[in-house]
């Protein structure tokens, strides 16, 4: 199939017929689409899997030493008569952590809507290279039973939380854990694999495949933010592949990277593991900020406000993302100096994320607001957003990080931006681009009652979790009532527990939504939002190939209530008579 | 209390810069909490769409974007011009007061070891001894801590002096403290350890000098052997 | 020819009985170790911090004599079975019980293959760690009374640390033997080994702290040789 850039009028790849196996076509697909779809079912079953880890962790918190309904399904290495071991919680904290991360939040984020959404929003027939992409795909799925079959290994699997500092990670004689921490950097070898597949292939896209008329301040924000993302993975993941190489090496072949008696130097894994987690963290939001744009304007029916403010703050959270690592290391027996540096510019990469919530602010004002299912998750993530930012604040002064470092304090700020922020924007984006997927819509009720049972137990979870911090409450703790200064708290870790299990049965919803509605959604048709992006004048589910004829694009994404006509969206392939053809050069510009 | 969001009472000459730290913060972040929040709120009421109503056709304000920019912008400025002298008393290498009783910790899975200067007040004399677990101090006297990790990454925190330090191997790590209270507190390991990692406290006791004194009489008769 | 197979068979059947068992052939090692001098104090423990287990025992066990006789020698054949011959490891555990925060005994022995049983008799976390370089080693937790854990070991390996690092005074030492020609000292400082076949043997006494002593002897087809050993108190 030619990767060529589109040209004006050009006939496109979805006049073809189609005439791939079903093999070809579902399982060992090239098709941008289906591919995204597979991360999102692969992704879904594992942002399942660590919301159970976590409920079992609530159990230890809130119940310590009482056996766990349920447990005594679980070996004896686990949780004899059902009582979790600490060892295992350990090990829970850690694959918690690193399943929602790296097998969650980042492949929903940027395997699905980077897949789903780049080719149909620049108006490109796929991928610029598909076979790379299907790869990245299954090279994904191998990095993750890599991870699962950690839980079988003797000795039990990673536990030296998803942060994995060493010499913890690496010395078997502390942590009791040889052959699970083994497979952990492995893993995330091969998944570093996939990442970089995939962010080669957005960027080049990106940059080469825009229809005619996409130049690059008509691009969606959430095109904008995948970019960038892209741009960071790139540079970020091999620096976690290779101090993962580094510590694989010191746990198998008998390296020192990380042994100070034998010239090693701890902090060092610190500093690689931050280098990337700094900006890794910024691919865990950017793309949720991008869709959140896309869905706000939508629902207010009004333009992005500071849409060029929006671009460079994308851009400045990007850049300054790779200078604040040292701000999860003030405690660490780093140099102080270097912390009132690290300091400054983690105070400074506030400033772009309070442009982008003002700008959604601006974009609501005087908006005319639609309250769908993708919209309420939008507002909330903005609502939830604010507080995860601002709990930021607090540990980015260095004085005050002494006191709230390592405690539920920092906990509480992580689940604000990931679940709070991300999460609550996937929900949006899934519920969203559903149409676009699958052909269906999925029921708005129950989308409507999902999210009030999740906004509502989400907040009773995890607010409390900053009281938990400021009294001193540490994490990673196995049993907190063994401290005296904690002992009045275990009634508050007793209601977080409680709030947990009712929140992770409330997403019972959406899962059941999501599948039933595949089967017995109501038919979408092709523009259910009536949003103004390209994909929404193709077919729903798009052919293989997308676009009948390669679109031109006119203005923008964000065209709303534009006195131009008298609808109140105006989409961006809608040739008016008043706008000119775009040059007939290939769209590189 | 468990809701509260102040924090528990301070012990040390440096719970006062710090906890003042956090209520600036606190301020200022409650402020923005409420004005966006509220306002959020408002807009989503005010702004719902209603029949008859067309939303305003506005890309932006250059005007808007300078003005919360550059609020945001001071705002941040002032926190860390406040913040970084706190930080520098606290944690600066030549903060630490010359009269500072030195002491050494080691911190191995699971236990702290604490070394005492005995009588002669210096460390690595022969009247040095050490105790699992417990750290004595005098109340209004600054002590300075040579940390050391045997094993692991553990780190030293003591709540009630707003104190906290990683352990790290390979690195000894000076941390200094003056405690303003007589009691008992607890000491807590605030970095993954291992599996008792949740169990790896210690107790530490503010004496008066006397008090001090007199115990560290007794330890002449009943030194344990790690 | 026959002779010997007739031993191998009755080895056999020795190991499988394991050391308490019915009335087992071949020949057997048996002695006292002794302790002469004065034993040097031992150290001093300071549980003072732990609730669960302070004020029950005040010094660390590490040489125990009553009346002269040495207990937690672990005595041994060190060389002088035929090469090759296999052992079938028996079935009983060896039980080493945490109690008020020590290790009862602090030697241990056991057969690789046989079963050594963890159990903590204290209402208090321990965590056992066992650091070996032949065999696999774990470090795993305990934390209520009444937990038992079972583990068994693959090489022959002498003087493996086993420690508890919540409470770091607690020392234990496993020994891991691919045959059953072992015994350890109990309170009386005696020891006996049987089932072995005609021959000479080298047999060492290890003690953790007073070190090692080896001994040549001569044992018959049936009846026992005698073995006694002294440890100096400040070798």
């Amino acid at each position: 199939m030619a990767t060529t850039a589109a040209t004006v009028g050009q006939v496109g790849h979805a006049g073809h017929v189609d005439d791939r196996s079903f093999l070809r076509k579902y399982i060992f697909s090239t098709d941008h689409k289906i591919i995204g779809i597979q991360f999102l079912i692969m992704s879904l079953v594992f942002l399942a899997l660590g919301g159970t880890l976590a409920m079992m962790m609530r159990w230890q918190l809130g119940f310590p030493g009482q056996a766990m309904p349920g447990g005594t399904v679980l070996p004896e290495t686990m949780a004899p008569g059902g009582v979790l071991l600490p060892e295992f919680y350990i090990s829970l904290v850690t694959m918690h952590g690193t399943f929602m991360v790296f097998f969650a939040i980042m492949p929903l984020l940027v395997g699905v809507f980077g897949n789903f959404l780049i080719p149909l929003k620049i108006g490109a027939p796929d991928m610029a290279f598909p076979r790379l992409n299907m790869m990245s795909f299954w090279v994904a799925v191998s990095s993750g039973l890599i991870m699962l079959a950690g839980f079988w290994a003797e000795g039990g699997h990673a536990g030296a939380g998803w942060t994995a500092y060493a010499p913890l990670s690496e010395a078997p004689e502390y942590s009791g854990v040889s052959l699970g921490q083994q497979l952990w950097c492995l893993s995330l070898i091969v998944l570093g694999l996939s990442s970089m597949l995939g962010a080669v292939n957005y960027i080049t896209t990106v940059i080469n495949m825009r229809a005619p008329g996409m130049t690059w301040f008509r691009l969606p924000l959430s095109i904008w933010a995948l970019f960038i993302t892209a741009i960071l993975v790139l540079l970020a993941i091999p620096i976690l592949a290779g101090g993962a190489i580094m510590l694989l090496f010191d746990q198998t072949i008998g390296t020192h990277f990380f042994k100070p008696a034998t010239g090693g130097q701890v902090l060092l894994w610190q500093h690689l593991f931050w280098f990337f987690g700094h900006p890794e963290v910024y691919i865990l939001i950017l793309p949720a900020m991008g869709m959140v744009s896309d869905i706000i304007a939508n629902g207010s029916r009004k333009p992005i406000f500071g849409y060029e403010s929006m671009v460079f703050a994308i851009m400045g959270i990007g850049f300054l993302g790779w200078i604040v690592w040292g701000h999860h290391m003030f405690q660490s027996g780093m140099n102080p100096t270097l912390g009132q540096t690290f300091m400054i510019s983690t105070l400074f990469i506030a400033v772009p994320s309070a442009i982008k919530v003002f700008n959604w602010m601006g974009t609501m004002w005087r908006g005319s607001l639609h309250f769908h299912v993708p919209m309420l998750h939008a507002v909330a993530f903005v609502a939830m957003f604010v507080i995860g930012g601002l709990s930021g604040v607090f540990m980015a002064s260095t004085p005050v990080d002494i006191y709230i470092h390592d405690t539920y304090f920092i906990v509480a700020h992580i689940h604000y931006v990931l679940f709070g922020g991300s999460l609550f924007a996937l929900f949006a984006a899934i519920t969203y681009w559903y149409p676009k997927m699958f052909g269906r819509m999925m029921n708005p009720f129950w989308g409507k009652v999902h999210f009030w049972l999740t906004f509502g137990f989400y907040n009773l979870t995890f607010f409390p979790m900053h009281q938990l911090g400021l009294q001193g409450h540490m994490r990673r703790i196995y049993d907190p009532t063994e401290y005296t200064f904690l002992q009045p708290l275990q009634p508050l870790n007793q209601f977080i527990s409680i709030a947990a299990f009712l929140l992770f049965a409330s997403q019972a919803l959406f899962a059941l939504n999501f599948i039933l509605s595949w089967f017995t959604g109501a038919k979408a048709d092709v523009n259910p939002w009536r949003d103004n992006a390209l994909e929404w004048s193709v077919p729903s589910p798009p052919p293989h190939g997308n676009f009948a004829v390669t679109p031109t694009v006119y203005r923008g994404p964000y065209e709303y209530s534009s006195p131009e006509t008298s609808d109140d969206y105006l989409p961006q392939d809608k040739r008016l008579p008043t706008d000119r053809m775009p040059a007939s050069q290939p769209a590189g510009d | 209390m468990g809701w509260s969001w102040l924090l528990p009472h301070g012990a040390s000459t440096f719970a006062a810069r710090i906890d003042f730290m956090y209520y600036v913060i606190l301020a200022i972040t409650g402020i923005a909490f409420f004005v966006v929040e509220l306002g959020l709120v408002w807009f989503l009421i005010k702004y719902r769409a209603r029949p008859g109503r067309k939303a305003e056709y506005i890309h932006g304000s250059t005007k808007a974007e300078i003005t919360w920019t550059s609020v945001t912008a001071v705002t941040v400025v002032v926190i860390g011009l406040m913040s970084g002298p706190v930080w520098n008393q606290v944690k600066g290498r030549h903060s630490v007061p010359a009269d500072a009783m030195p002491l050494a910790a080691r911190a191995q899975q699971f236990e702290w070891h604490f070394t005492y200067p005995g009588p002669d007040g210096q460390l690595e004399t022969a009247d040095d001894f050490s105790l699992r677990n417990q750290l004595h101090v005098v109340v209004n006297r600054p002590a300075v801590m040579l940390l050391q990790a045997e094993d692991v990454i553990h780190s030293f925190f003591v709540p009630a002096w707003r104190i906290k330090q990683d352990a790290v191997p390979g690195l000894g790590i000076r941390v200094w403290f003056q405690p303003t209270e007589v009691g008992t507190f607890e000491l807590a390991c605030a970095e993954l350890c291992g599996l008792g990692h949740y169990r790896m406290r210690a107790q530490v006791t503010v004496h008066t000098q006397e008090a001090y004194d007199q115990w560290l009489a007794e330890q002449g008769q009943n030194v344990a052997i790690r | 020819m026959k002779h010997a197979m007739l031993s191998a068979v009755t080895v056999l059947t020795a190991g499988l009985l394991g050391a308490a068992g019915p009335a087992v052939q071949g020949g057997s090692v048996t002695g006292t170790v002794k302790l002469t001098g004065t034993a040097p104090a031992n150290p001093k423990l300071d549980m003072s911090d732990e609730a669960a287990c302070r004020g029950k025992y005040t010094t660390d066990p590490v040489i125990t004599a009553s009346g002269g006789n040495l207990q937690n020698v672990l005595v041994y054949v060190k060389s002088g079975l035929p090469a090759g011959q296999k052992f079938t490891a028996s079935t009983t555990p060896v039980v080493v019980d945490q109690e008020g925060c020590l290790y009862h005994p602090r030697t241990l022995a056991v057969m690789a293959g046989q079963p050594l049983e963890i159990r903590n008799s204290d209402p208090v976390l321990h965590n056992i760690k066992v650091v070996a370089k032949r065999n696999r080693g774990f470090n795993i937790s305990q934390p209520t009374k009444g937990m038992k854990t079972t583990r068994t070991f693959t090489a022959q390996e002498i003087a493996i640390p086993v420690a508890c690092n919540v409470h770091g005074w607690m020392h234990a030492n496993l020994n891991v033997f691919t045959h059953p020609f072992f015994a350890v000292t109990g309170a009386d400082g005696s020891f006996t080994i049987r089932g072995l076949p005609a021959g000479t043997y080298e047999v060492e006494a290890w003690h953790e702290k007073l070190g090692t002593q080896t001994m040549t002897v001569a044992v018959p087809a049936t009846g026992s040789a005698a073995a006694n050993f002294t440890f100096k108190a400040g070798s």
